[in-house]
């Protein structure tokens, strides 16, 4: 199980909820598991969502592992300048 | 002092990495021979040009191009009818979610034009005069259209609206009305309604800037040479060409692989060179005349009519106990998107108060649509303008409670571990350290004179990694080729080939680095987000282990050893544990010369998304003098103090911290769009538009502090971006320490400070003084 | 109708032709292929195209082709020796004194410029004399020292 922060609107589309534990071995998982749960909010998902695991941001990363009890964030996607 | 932390795999002295080389591509500079995007030309080649929208908002009823078409010499006219129609839905360049249905209609007005210099047309000819002319045979008809330029205005109920589907996302219920507001966001910890509850002091305060050009001195240019079965080749000065290549196969229906694009020399980006505007057009030209076809475009076009970054109106609160401890922190952001929606409000959201560990943070956002060019990304897009509002007040609060600003800020100081606004806790950043070296400076103890006031502000940029394909190649004599894939815009190619000597163990000046073409590298994301050293330096780094690793494994198969039994060190393999002299010392310049007898070529291909980019702190410190008589800000004295993680090569380091720091100086002095109540931009020149020259600055002192990044080979931080989000600040308290008001609008410019000192000495107001 | 011009490019003389309204600068870029001046903004702002007309600093956005009959123009393909460099072209590099290089030709002959008339500018005098040669990467910085520098070798030497 690990520890998902939805952070900014996101919430909007997860019915007000912005913590909650899910099972989820890859960020693809995750993904997948969110979009099952909030059918709402899985456009958003593709919309660029960059996603924080244990402090460390990983853009466009569905393969990354995510550890058991890892602390995860999904956050707008960063871009530069 | 916080230790430094992070353990790279090569600690001690360095070789290679830490030097100041002469960069590979430098003579090539200083001779001109370097080529930029206007720099080549190809046989029978046509030049293109832009028909543009004299009016901001209008309706195009009707584009009638045939005397244009008729005039000798013209060879090829596009409009958007040239174009595929795009779907409005997000789809992936890369790294971004990009709507093309926005990118289209920028490229080429379809419909409405939306902003004064929006092209609606372009045509290719035998001659710039020819090409001139034929634009002015071009009979367009308009219906005009109300417009509405300032965001505020753009967001009342009876604001001219700009796209009739634009309902504002992030509000629940959606609202039933159009309007120009396109998005609402929030980022939010704790709890802040009793942060403030907890608070001795408040300060809330309303700021203003105003949007900025990135400024680059290289305008847009291209060339475009397509075959009548769509072999497309693009010359182009960009920031990522493979990102053009994207957006140009998308916008003309063309297979990827059709198009191949050449990165040039690039005079400068920052931001404004990461997304098209002449290519699409050029190949559509170049295809329909069957000729190259080049274009580049004006300096009046280029402050006309291609992206800024944001004006903004930025309300901070912030609410500290009597000791210095900021309780909480709220903002709300209202930011300029342009013509199309996408400002980076999301990410000044997100920067905010980054540098600070907060417990209790609220910020909301709204990106809003008006009658100016759609923004482009400006080095650290979004976070100078939040930054800027809330260290303006964070030094207000310092002064309030008699602590020195600096003091305050290490009490308040982001470190390891530390929740940020945005989400995940930190990894180990250098606030602190750069902090202290702030105070440690000479600078800081330096006594001032009379009108001169200090200022110091804090900067945050997160940095990022992305998708990077690097090939190396070990030579026949023991030199060797690199070929990355992220164009360089200052420095960068003698940071890959410092880092791979290292790996190597060989001469720096035996590496030699290009910048390859979309057809000689896989996917590349651009150069941008302080990503390049860090991306192409990892790449670059792996695919220098895997020579050395294919070095060995044909060294050891040559002695009849097994592949663990020999070590590679300095350009040298020997045999290695129980085998330990058996032979003599095998070079890798050696091991090059018999590649071919021993199985081929030996190269190195790294093909990684690299993670793990870590943020950059920094301080900047200034010393300003202002003449109460004109008002005039005179920087007198700067210095950069800024976390690099790693410097690979300093003296380019310090030319980001440099540049972003006079960058922000102008931003902070001087820059900005004057629009008349036409809609029309009346200062589209460097003459009045402008910049820092010479002149106008002192030297910029630079401290480069290093808190190696854990997740890079070499511990590098991109530090790029970093540079350009303290200065709007730390000018605008030095300002403030110097004549006891603090302005919470810019540009500083004479008048507006002149405006301010008088009303300040004739009113007495205690309401405008510290 | 063109018009036949004829002049000397860093010594040598060349010949083109011309529409009344190209400039010096549209000259040597499009009809002569030397493209190692820059066009910036093409109304004098900017300063990377700089170039020296009979010995005098000019922009040459600023200047007609036709009015070039006879006159000796120095760009910077003209300023190394062959494969020896100017001792500013080796300095700005040493410093770091550029960084995408779009404006270091122009910066390069107007400091070239300066040494000619004062070979022991102050710091400020640098900076006024470069005052017309926009640089958007470095904020000046090392492009002022490489150039105080190389006075400083140039008298020495």
């Amino acid at each position: 199980m690990v520890r998902v922060t939805l952070v900014g609107n996101l919430r909007q589309f997860a019915d007000g909820i912005s913590e909650l534990e899910i099972e989820a071995a890859t960020i693809k998982q995750l993904f997948a598991r969110l979009s099952e749960r909030f059918p709402a909010l899985a456009p958003h998902l593709e919309d660029g969502m960059a996603v924080a695991i244990d402090g460390i941001i990983y853009q466009e990363a569905l393969l990354q592992p995510i550890s058991d009890n890892a602390e995860v964030h999904v956050l707008p996607a960063i871009p530069g300048g | 002092m916080q230790e430094k932390v992070g353990n790279p795999p090569k600690d001690g002295d360095f070789k290679w990495v830490g030097t100041n080389a002469i960069r590979p591509d430098g003579v090539e500079k200083v001779t001109g021979q370097a080529r930029y995007g206007a720099d080549l030309n190809m046989a029978g080649q046509l030049t293109g040009l832009v028909l543009r929208s004299p009016h901001p908002h209008a309706r195009i009823v009707k584009i009638d191009t045939s005397k244009a078409e008729a005039l000798a010499g013209v060879k090829a006219i596009i409009t958007s009818d040239d174009f595929e129609e795009q779907d409005p839905t997000l789809a992936a360049a890369g790294e971004m979610m990009v709507n093309y249905l926005d990118v289209s209609r920028n490229v080429i007005a379809c419909d409405k034009v939306l902003y004064e210099g929006h092209a609606l047309a372009a045509v290719a000819a035998t001659s710039k005069s020819i090409a001139k002319k034929a634009l002015k045979l071009i009979e367009v008809e308009y219906e005009l259209l109300p417009h509405v330029i300032d965001p505020v205005e753009a967001m009342q109920a009876d604001a001219p609206i700009l796209h009739e589907d634009m309902i504002t996302a992030g509000v629940n219920p959606p609202p039933e009305k159009p309007s120009n507001i396109s998005k609402q966001m929030e980022f939010a910890l704790g709890d802040i309604d009793k942060g403030f509850a907890d608070a001795d002091l408040i300060i809330e305060r309303e700021f203003k800037t105003q949007p900025v050009h990135q400024g680059y001195i290289e305008p847009h240019a291209c060339l475009a040479n397509v075959t009548a079965d769509n072999q497309a080749e693009l010359w182009v000065t960009t920031q990522g060409h493979w990102i053009v290549r994207a957006h140009c196969a998308r916008l003309l229906g063309w297979d990827i692989s059709k198009v191949r694009v050449t990165s040039s020399e690039i005079g400068g980006g920052f931001g404004g060179k990461t997304v098209v505007y002449l290519e699409p057009l050029a190949l559509a030209l170049s295809k329909k005349s069957g000729r190259p076809v080049k274009m580049t475009m004006s300096r009046e076009d280029t402050i006309r009519a291609t992206g800024p970054t944001s004006g903004a109106v930025v309300k901070v609160k912030i609410g500290a106990s009597k000791d210095g401890r900021i309780t909480a922190g709220q903002a709300d952001m209202i930011y300029q998107a342009g013509a199309f929606q996408g400002s980076p409000v999301a990410q000044g959201a997100m920067t905010a108060f980054a540098p600070y560990e907060l417990d209790n943070v609220k910020v909301t956002g709204l990106d809003v649509v008006s009658n100016r060019p759609k923004v482009a990304a400006y080095r650290a897009p979004g976070a100078p303008i939040s930054e800027y509002a809330v260290e303006c007040v964070i030094d207000e609060i310092a002064g309030k409670l008699g602590i020195d600003p600096i003091d305050l800020r290490l009490k308040n100081a982001a470190k390891e571990g530390t929740q940020t606004a945005y989400g995940p806790k930190l990894g180990p950043i250098g606030m602190i350290e750069t902090l202290e070296a702030t105070q440690a400076t000479e600078h800081y103890k330096t006594p001032l004179g009379p009108n001169q006031g200090r200022g110091v502000a804090s900067g945050f940029w997160y940095n990022i990694g992305g998708q990077t394909t690097v090939m190396m190649a070990l030579n026949e004599d023991g030199s060797f080729n690199l070929t990355i894939g992220t164009p360089d815009i200052g420095g960068l190619r003698a940071s890959m080939a410092l880092m791979a000597a290292e790996e190597l163990g060989v001469d720096y000046k035996s590496i030699r680095p290009i910048i390859g073409d979309t057809q000689q590298l896989g996917y590349n994301f651009l150069t941008g987000g302080s990503r390049a050293c860090f991306s192409s330096g990892m790449a670059t780094v792996e695919a220098a282990r895997e020579i050395i690793q294919e070095a060995c494994s044909r060294a050891a198969k040559l002695w009849e050893l097994p592949e663990e039994a020999v070590d590679y060190k300095d350009g040298w393999i020997r045999p290695a544990g129980d085998n330990a002299g058996a032979h003599e010392p095998i070079s890798i310049a050696e091991i090059g010369r018999m590649a071919g007898k021993t199985g081929g070529a030996i190269i190195g291909n790294a093909k990684i998304n690299a993670q793990g980019a870590a943020p950059s702190l920094g301080q900047h410190l200034v010393d300003v003098e202002v003449d109460p008589e004109t008002g005039k800000v005179s920087v007198i004295r700067y210095t950069v103090i800024q976390d690099a993680g790693r410097a690979i090569h300093p003296a380019y380091v310090e030319g980001q911290y440099q540049g972003g720091a006079a960058q922000g100086i102008g931003w902070a002095l001087n820059e900005e769009y004057i629009y008349g109540d036409d809609g029309k931009l009346q200062n589209a020149s460097f003459l009045d538009y402008r910049i820092p020259v010479a002149s106008d600055l002192p030297m910029i002192d630079t401290v480069i502090v290093e808190v190696p990044n854990p997740n890079h080979p070499y511990g590098v931080r991109g530090v790029g971006e970093t540079a350009i989000v303290p200065p709007m600040g730390a000018i605008a308290n030095a300002v403030a320490d110097a004549t006891g008001v603090r302005f919470s609008e810019l540009p500083m410019s004479p008048p507006k400070v002149l405006k301010q000192l008088d009303l300040a000495r004739a009113a007495n107001d205690a309401d405008l003084k510290m | 109708m063109k018009h036949h011009i004829s002049f000397t490019l860093n010594g040598d003389p060349v010949e083109a032709l011309c529409d009344t309204d190209q400039t010096l600068l549209d000259v040597l870029r499009d009809e002569l292929d030397m493209t190692g001046t820059k066009e910036g903004c093409a109304t004098g702002d900017c300063g990377a195209c700089s170039v020296s007309v009979d010995g005098r600093l000019v922009c040459s956005c600023l200047m007609l082709g036709v009015e070039m009959n006879g006159k000796k123009v120095e760009s910077i393909e003209g300023m190394a020796d062959g494969d020896k460099l100017h001792p500013l072209q080796q300095k700005f590099l040493e410093h770091a004194a550029l960084q995408c290089g779009i404006c270091t030709p122009g910066v390069l002959i107007a400091a070239k410029s300066l040494l000619e008339r004062n070979p022991d500018p102050t710091e400020t005098e640098v900076r006024y004399w470069l005052a017309g040669n926009l640089c958007r990467c470095t904020g000046y910085d090392k492009i002022i020292r490489a150039v105080l520098a190389t006075a400083a070798d140039m008298r020495g030497a």
